[in-house]
């Protein structure tokens, strides 16, 4: 075993089995330790790949979300059979009064609400990302522009916005020829929800451009010259992986149960397309009498948001272990 | 006498203090920097030392135009520089360079070793006659690191291996002058002479110049040929390094100087130390007169009136009214 004149130990074998870890190595060697983290990623992908993969799993086990079995109804709208007419044809049971399989109509809607949540997820971190690294980097009157323009989202009433402006909204998408009927819903949807969402991501990435400029080594990159735009992408930008990773598991299952109020308010989506905000306002009426559909998309509902949060979370405990960021 | 490679005249830099809100206005300027002049010589060390905030690492930073300076002048090489631009600025980077005193906070935790040496050259568009990674592994083993460990990252190393990650950064663009802010005050004493001995070879083997800072004075005395002292913002003595330990002229050199522990019980419980009284100023509103006065056992009405001019005692020169 040799020692060199600063006290490091250069032991040539071991040295080649402790290969050098990067910081994401590290990070998933944390995450595996984590038993919650690991369950609730492992949730999170069962109902994204559900999503993911619905027609081919309505393919396989023979339901289609827009298929409705009388024979699973009675005249009167009442299912037929224990728990909400769940069988072999109908896994999950139907829907009271039409007859759709619950199970697809489920599968079908998480796809049009994850890609609602996803897009407006990815969006308001994008824009948050580069409106707060840019005010934070250049300070002074950049700042002082965006930080109003921030200021001013943040205090405006976004929730009553969005509902008083949706019917003439919608109508101005149509118009243009952008989208029709339910992806015109979907385009006005993500937009708001990205508008008002990406404010209070830029706060934070802001805040944490603001310290890092101060930082030596952006001294030691200007010191050899380099470029605002090198110093925002290669000193900067590396160091904000871990907020924006857990940012985004953290907004993603807000903008999913964002979609479904929406959707249940009446704002989104509308029938014969499903959503689990248009599914969970359905049940509401048979609440009582058939509480089954009542359940299975309230709790696949809070099962999701429940294992994203906990997923980001996890991420965050293993991305940075002394990180305080919510 | 050739052209010094650094000549720095009446070097000032004021951060102003701004009100908070929309209309916000100068309440008043922190004078980190208050007119400092000084030339340094082709290989040659000028340590410049004093407490923490009296704007040592606020002028190397200036002068390296991390700053933009407020008033006075920086000549490198002759060229006046003290306005231009970023883009005037970047073909001289490669001659001047600099190393941090935080090897923590002065690596990205981001990017591997090899990457952050590299960076230099990307950041210049030069590449070095047998490609970026045998001149990035030719420094590293240069500095006394493992070339091997190329693609590693900041945080597998200690303190000194970062410190000389750093240095051999700086070394990469082959510059004339290096601005050491402290290089080696985060690092433990034993691991500060290696740093320090480092620094020595490098400046013989490269032809460097070094604007070394430190606070400790005997870290300077070791590697500096002539040595400023500041305080609040002001040079208060430069010279000869030997003549500045044996024989100062300043009181606050003196004071300085009375600090320094003698490693010989015997001799250190004779030493007679100045204790000055009082905290050091706030530079927003430094003192008139001698900014010194506040703390300065001789201090009489003169000082508090009247700034004392730069003159010259043998080969020191002296800003005070009353010099030993």
């Amino acid at each position: 075993m040799a020692t060199r004149e600063d006290g490091a130990v250069i032991d040539a074998p071991q040295a080649q089995i402790l290969t050098s870890r990067s910081p994401r190595e590290l990070a998933w060697r944390r995450f595996k330790k984590n038993k919650v983290g690991i369950a609730a990623l492992v949730t999170s992908l069962f109902f994204v790949s559900a999503a993911v993969f619905a027609p081919l799993i309505a393919w396989a086990i023979n339901i289609d979300p827009n298929e409705r079995d009388s024979s699973a109804i009675t005249a009167r709208g009442q299912t037929i059979g224990r728990f909400g007419g769940i069988s072999w044809d109908h896994p999950l049971g139907v829907e009271p009064g039409i007859g759709y399989d619950i199970l697809a109509r489920l599968i079908y809607g998480a796809r049009i609400s994850f890609l609602v949540a996803a897009i407006a997820t990815l969006s308001t971190v994008f824009v948050g990302l580069m409106i707060g690294v840019v005010a934070g980097y250049f300070r002074s009157r950049t700042d002082s522009v965006l930080g109003r323009l921030t200021d001013f989202l943040l205090a405006f009433p976004s929730f009553f916005m969005i509902i008083a402006l949706s019917a003439p909204m919608i109508a101005r998408i149509e118009k243009s020829g952008l989208a029709r009927d339910n992806s015109a819903r979907v385009l006005y949807l993500i937009l708001v929800l990205a508008l008002f969402g990406w404010p209070y991501f830029s706060r934070i990435m802001r805040s944490q451009a603001l310290s890092l400029r101060e930082r030596d080594f952006v001294s030691a990159s200007r010191a050899l010259g380099a470029s605002h735009t090198r110093i925002i992408f290669k000193e900067l930008l590396p160091n904000l992986w871990t907020p924006v990773i857990v940012y985004l598991s953290l907004a993603l299952p807000g903008y999913l149960a964002a979609e479904a109020i929406y959707s249940y308010l009446g704002i989104g989506v509308q029938p014969p397309a499903a959503t689990w905000g248009l599914l969970i306002a359905d049940s509401i009426k048979y609440v009582m009498s058939e509480p089954t559909y009542f359940l299975i998309p309230s709790v696949s509902l809070i099962l999701v948001v429940l294992s994203f949060n906990l997923l980001g979370d996890a991420v965050r405990d293993a991305l940075d272990p002394k990180s305080e960021l919510t | 006498m050739a052209t010094p490679i650094l000549e720095v005249t009446n070097l000032a830099k004021f951060f102003p203090i701004q009100s908070q809100g929309i209309f916000s206005r100068v309440k008043g300027d922190n004078k980190a920097v208050n007119g400092i002049s000084f030339t340094l010589n082709a290989g040659e060390t000028l340590g410049l030392v004093g407490e923490s905030g009296c704007g040592k690492s606020t002028a190397g930073r200036t002068i390296l135009k991390l700053y933009e300076p407020t008033s006075g002048t920086i000549k490198f090489e002759g060229e006046d520089i003290t306005s231009y631009s970023a883009s005037k600025m970047k073909p001289l980077r490669t001659k001047m360079q600099m190393i941090f005193q935080d090897p923590y906070s002065s690596l990205n935790p981001r990017h591997t070793i090899g990457s952050i040496i590299a960076a230099s050259y990307e950041i210049q568009k030069i590449t070095p006659e047998n490609g970026v990674k045998r001149a990035v592994q030719d420094l590293m083993e240069r500095v006394g690191l493992n070339p091997e460990h190329y693609n590693r990252y900041p945080h597998e190393f200690s303190g000194g291996q970062r410190q000389r990650i750093g240095i051999a950064r700086a070394l990469a663009l082959k510059p004339k002058f290096i601005v050491c802010d402290e290089p080696v005050s985060a690092l433990d004493v034993s691991i500060q002479a290696q740093v320090i001995n480092l620094l020595d070879d490098l400046r013989d083997d490269f032809g460097l110049s070094y604007l070394f800072i430190a606070h400790d004075l005997s870290v300077v005395q070791h590697i500096s040929q002539r040595v400023a002292v500041m305080y609040l913002g002001k040079i208060m003595e430069l010279a000869p390094t030997e003549e500045l330990y044996k024989n100062p002229h300043h009181p606050y050199t003196k004071a300085l100087l009375s600090a320094i522990p003698i490693p010989d019980p015997i001799l250190e419980r004779k030493r007679e130390q100045i204790i000055l009284s009082g905290d050091i100023p706030n530079p927003v509103n430094p003192p008139t007169g001698c900014v010194f006065n506040t703390r300065c056992w001789k201090a009489q009405e003169k000082c508090r009136t009247t700034e004392p001019v730069i003159m010259q005692i043998g080969a020191s020169q002296v800003a005070c009214h009353f010099p030993d």
